[in-house]
């Protein structure tokens, strides 16, 4: 199934979420956070989408409001892709956990965490993974800034 | 938890944690283990990575496509070509370009032989952990002369830097063809001897056989892919289920084992090497003539718009997630690599496990620490 295949069926089974295409992206739905985690639940237990696999979760830092989390999920079952998006305030983004669905959101969610500053409600071990603990700030954020990030000439 | 040694009644027990790494011989690079201990069991393991980050995703926003090419190189530095690849493959999606046929071909037999090179790797490192020392010089032993095609192609070998927006950087020398033939009917019987090696040696089997077990569900939860899920029954290779390149018109079989213990991982990269060897074969035979390379400009402008790809890389799915935003430069660039998936598998794996059994079991998942920390 491809997303216009799921907009439909998804728009029904979740009335309260929104739901819609990204124009940018053909592969992808743009959802409101209100649906995370129900919509992945049934996604990954429904056996029209199968979704047994999370391939990535990672985010894309959109200043000055919008600081984007993008799930990628793929179903070996029906050989389809679908990538969902959320899209956070950026002072203050939070979405629940999808650790308890896949193990390995567990370490996507803590790399997203370090590197851009996204909460995850419910995540039991929420900590940095790739800079040191006391590193401060989120390197992979637009307006980050530190001495030895300097523009490269042209 | 303190607890009554069961042979003496006035003793008591209590887990303790014990730091495996991150400078350690086993761990195939930086990685740190902290193990929670009860006597010589493992209770918990938390694999604590980072390492070796190196921001490649922050850099590549720095810099204009073409410049990101030989920072793809470090993701793996094992498996230098596919890294490449599959950036390039993101670029060229979302560009829309067409690659000539010849650049397919050589992009091929580069993955290809860089498997070959990369299970030779793994095969002597693995066979050292188990405590088998001669292995190591048979597997380097013959990843050199891999390494000389390189060499003789790019002129690096390691950081090859050799595929371009729409191609390859240069065309392959004129004999090449002829030398990895050569190279393949005098390697390829040498396989056998490798499993000679290991295959029927009690030890060996001792230390492989039922340990580390992986299921197939477990596997999928945690994202693990490449021969690591082949070994727990799933047939899954990018290379069958979304074809790339020139992969569907190559005939190669994905090997697949049920056990999913160390010794059925070990096996499905022996196999694999054979199903690399028959697919060089092919491209060879079938090399196009014709250009190398669809000319791009300096600096490429990509419309906007984002676009995700994978194939399969020696280790397993490697991905990437472009996002464009129109301009000469990336606006963001994710790698969806392998080794960081099954790294975070080993906290579930070693439970119960002997430390013995750890460096076999890490071994076993070829895993590669700068391609987890990027």
């Amino acid at each position: 199934m491809s997303p216009d295949e799921f907009l439909p069926i998804l728009q029904a089974r979740f009335p309260q979420v929104e739901f819609r295409l990204d124009p940018l992206n053909p592969q992808a739905l743009i959802m409101s956070a209100s649906g995370v985690p129900e919509v992945f639940g049934w996604l990954r237990d429904a056996p029209e989408a199968a979704m047994q696999y999370l391939e990535f979760s990672t985010a894309v830092d959109r200043p000055p409001d919008c600081l984007c989390v993008v799930y990628s999920l793929y179903s070996y079952t029906h050989r389809h892709r679908l990538a969902l998006k959320v899209d956070l305030p950026r002072h203050a983004p939070t979405v629940p956990t999808l650790s308890h669905l896949w193990e390995n959101a567990d370490w996507n969610e803590r790399e997203i965490y370090d590197l851009f500053g996204v909460f995850f409600s419910g995540h039991e071990d929420l900590r940095r993974l790739m800079m040191p603990e006391d590193w401060e700030g989120h390197p992979l954020r637009k307006d980050y800034s530190h001495p030895n990030l300097t523009p490269r000439p042209d | 938890m303190m607890r009554q040694f069961p042979a003496n009644p006035d003793l008591t027990v209590e887990e303790f944690e014990l730091n495996m790494g991150p400078q350690h011989p086993s761990t195939h690079g930086v990685l740190r283990l902290v193990l929670t201990m009860d006597g010589e069991r493992v209770v918990r393991c938390k694999p604590v990575v980072g390492y070796l980050h190196r921001s490649i995703e922050k850099m590549a926003e720095n810099r204009t496509y073409t410049q990101v090419i030989p920072v793809t190189d470090r993701l793996d530095y094992c498996t230098s070509m596919t890294s490449n690849y599959v950036y390039v493959m993101a670029v060229e999606d979302l560009a829309d370009i067409t690659v000539p046929p010849r650049a397919e071909y050589i992009r091929v037999i580069m993955s290809e032989l860089n498997r070959i090179a990369s299970h030779l790797l793994w095969y002597g490192t693995f066979a050292l952990e188990v405590g088998a020392t001669t292995p190591f010089i048979y597997g380097f032993r013959d990843r050199e002369k891999v390494l000389d095609l390189f060499e003789s192609t790019c002129g690096a070998r390691l950081l090859y830097n050799y595929l371009r927006i729409g191609g390859v950087s240069r065309d392959l020398p004129e004999d090449f063809c002829e030398r990895m033939l050569a190279f393949l009917d005098e390697w390829e019987p040498l396989i056998r001897e490798y499993e000679d090696l290991l295959d029927e040696n009690p030890i060996f089997y001792n230390r492989t056989k039922k340990v580390g077990f992986l299921s197939a569900e477990k596997a999928l939860a945690y994202g693990v892919s490449g021969p690591n899920l082949r070994a727990s029954g799933m047939a899954r290779d990018v290379r069958r289920e979304h074809p790339y390149a020139v992969y569907p018109e190559l005939e190669f079989d994905v090997p697949v084992r049920t056990e999913g213990d160390v010794f059925a991982r070990y096996r499905i990269r022996m196999e694999e090497l054979r199903q690399s060897a028959r697919i060089l074969r092919q491209c060879a035979e079938k090399l196009p003539g014709g250009p190398y390379l669809e000319p791009q400009p300096l600096r490429v402008v990509l419309p906007e718009g984002e676009t995700y790809v994978h194939l399969e890389s020696p280790r397993g799915d490697i991905g990437c997630y472009l996002v464009s935003q129109g301009t000469d430069k990336p606006y963001r660039c994710k790698f969806r690599t392998p080794s960081f998936c099954h790294i975070a598998v080993f906290q579930h794996l070693v439970r119960d496990c002997l430390i013995p059994d750890i460096m076999a079991i890490c071994a076993s998942f070829d895993v590669v620490l700068p391609e987890t920390d990027r």
